[in-house]
């Protein structure tokens, strides 16, 4: 019942650039802790970019929100949700990293007044990629782009930083390269709730765009935060803290293991990234669209090691 | 061949050309051979070079091509051209006369939908091309440096590696050098500055002092620019090589060769 109220809520939001608005859930995982889980697909036009983990956290005076989605239109459609749930101000848009999934929706929030929040590599980031994502994307989202511009964070995290959102005060952490090189989580003490961005992923194959061993020593670090349940960047939500690691970690020794003896053996990258890795492949979805990516740049990544 | 037959010859490689590129328009390989072979004649390659492409680039930023070449004696100059690419000369090698090199792969980056060329000429002067779509990456691929700071912290770092070769008179070597090979941003919002281009723009490999292959290129070249290779052996002791970038970086590394497996 809820849920088709949101649905008629968000229908009901205004049209963008004569673009059906969609519809958009967004349920309280804790008290005061909201999150909408997006589908595990690429980004299309029919899914309006609506494919990443958004969270929102309120306090007593304010709002912080966690990442905008993968559309302008997206990006309305959560605001238009969340301001069914709360009118208090929303003081911090927060952005987990650069991926187009998680910031194409920000320029949605931008009349809100909120300060963007991200890691220091992040302003970095969105202009090295900013343009390219802006044109590799219209291809495969056509006019469900529409409208999308890049919004750089003006308060950056260097190692971490507390808001204060009204006797609420959340932890932003950065984080070494890993997913990728602006990766920022979230931790709520109150609620116990980690947003982890997309050094989590859950059913969702992870995606290597930073670095493979990086990768995997902050999700080894990261299951030392107390936290009791966790929204990944992708997948389902919430999760239990920290078994959530598990299979991810499972993953990336496992295509780890598989990129280091190829190279002994002497292989070759192209020949190397179709293959390791390939023992997990029933275990995830999208994983014929990113697999051979992450073993591609994990080769370039690990044939460094050694003398 | 004279100059009509010659010019026709070039017409209609581009005219083929432009079949396989009929997703994305516009096709602009006829002004490359304007720009980068100055409107030489392009043969169809005939097998004289064969590039091995992938039918996606998985990740934009390291997309593994490797050209082959089926009489190493004949080939003087073999280069590879990413159509689409804001840089399209990806690299120029130009291969030692008694180098015998076999084939040349490398990883390029690949910003979009496009033919990627792989262009021989042979010492009779002439030019042969062969021609690979490469679909662009999909998801938060991006042709760009994985992370800035431990790029340019190890700027110039190299490493070489051999391979078992079944053929005692070919020799299968690896060189690998550490630079972000960044085609620079608009600008860095933190530090407000326009960061220029930053990439190795020759790198030539040795045994002993026999040249094996001088290599020219530019941004489309994946960082951390790596070249696996055969050679035939001529007896040195080592592999030299030195690689220059583009604000004057000289990066120097010689290894002993090992024993032939």
């Amino acid at each position: 019942m809820l849920r088709r109220l949101l649905a008629l809520v968000a229908a009901l939001a205004p049209l963008v650039a004569g673009y059906p608005a969609r519809a958009f859930s967004l349920s309280e995982i804790a008290p005061g802790v909201y999150a909408h889980q997006g589908e595990t697909s690429l980004m299309t036009r029919e899914n309006a970019g609506d494919i990443a983990n958004l969270g929102a956290i309120v306090g007593d005076e304010a709002v912080a929100v966690i990442d905008t989605g993968g559309s302008l239109i997206e990006g309305r459609a959560f605001l238009a949700a969340l301001r069914e749930k709360t009118q208090k101000p929303i003081r911090y848009v927060i952005n987990t990293h650069a991926h187009p999934d998680h910031i194409f929706g920000n320029g949605a929030f931008v009349e809100t007044g909120a300060i963007f929040v991200g890691h220091k590599n992040l302003p970095r980031a969105l202009a090295a990629r900013g343009p390219h994502y802006l044109s590799a994307f219209r291809a495969q989202m056509g006019d469900a782009l529409d409208g999308v511009t890049i919004v750089p964070p003006t308060m950056t995290v260097d190692q971490t930083l507390t808001l204060d959102l009204g006797r609420r005060e959340i932890v932003l952490q950065a984080w070494r390269t890993a997913h990728s090189e602006c990766d920022l989580t979230i931790l709520d003490p109150k609620s116990g709730v980690l947003f982890s961005g997309d050094l989590l992923f859950l059913q969702h194959v992870p995606v290597v765009d930073g670095s493979l061993l990086g990768f995997l020593d902050v999700a080894d670090r990261l299951a030392a935060i107390k936290a009791t349940q966790v929204v990944a960047g992708h997948g389902p939500l919430p999760a239990p803290w920290p078994k959530a690691l598990e299979d991810q970690r499972a993953y990336l020794m496992r295509l780890t293991a598989d990129l280091r003896a190829a190279i002994n053996k002497g292989e070759g990258v192209a020949a190397a990234a179709k293959t390791a890795g390939g023992e997990e492949r029933d275990k995830w979805k999208l994983f014929e669209d990113y697999n051979a990516r992450n073993a591609t740049a994990g080769f370039a990544e690990l044939e460094w090691e050694g003398p | 061949m004279n100059t009509a037959a010659r010019s026709a010859a070039g017409v209609l490689f581009a005219l083929v050309s432009t079949v396989a590129l009929a997703q994305t328009a516009p096709d602009p390989w006829p002004e490359l051979v304007v720009d980068i072979f100055h409107s030489r004649p392009i043969a169809a390659a005939d097998g004289v070079v064969t590039l091995d492409a992938p039918a996606r680039a998985e990740d934009a930023a390291i997309v593994p091509m490797t050209m082959r070449f089926a009489d190493p004696t004949q080939i003087k100059v073999a280069t590879l051209v990413i159509d689409q690419n804001p840089m399209p000369l990806a690299a120029a090698f130009t291969l030692g006369d008694t180098s015998g090199v076999g084939f040349i792969e490398t990883r390029v980056r690949v910003n979009s939908y496009s033919n990627v060329h792989a262009v021989a000429e042979t010492s009779d002067g002439k030019l042969r091309a062969e021609a690979k779509f490469v679909k662009a990456s999909g998801g938060c691929s991006a042709p760009a440096v994985k992370d800035q700071d431990e790029a340019v912290a190890n700027i110039g770092k190299m490493k070489y590696r051999e391979f078992k070769s079944a053929d005692p008179a070919k020799r299968e070597a690896q060189i690998m050098i550490r630079h972000p090979n960044s085609s620079g941003m608009q600008m860095d919002p933190v530090s407000r500055a326009y960061l220029p281009a930053h990439f190795i723009d020759s790198v030539e490999v040795f045994q002993g002092e026999t040249p094996i292959f001088k290599m020219e290129g530019g941004i489309s070249l994946s960082e951390d620019p790596t070249f696996r290779f055969t050679y035939a052996p001529n007896g040195a002791k080592t592999i030299r090589v030195e690689a220059h970038d583009n604000k004057g970086g000289v990066y120097k590394g010689e290894w002993p060769i090992g024993d032939a497996s």
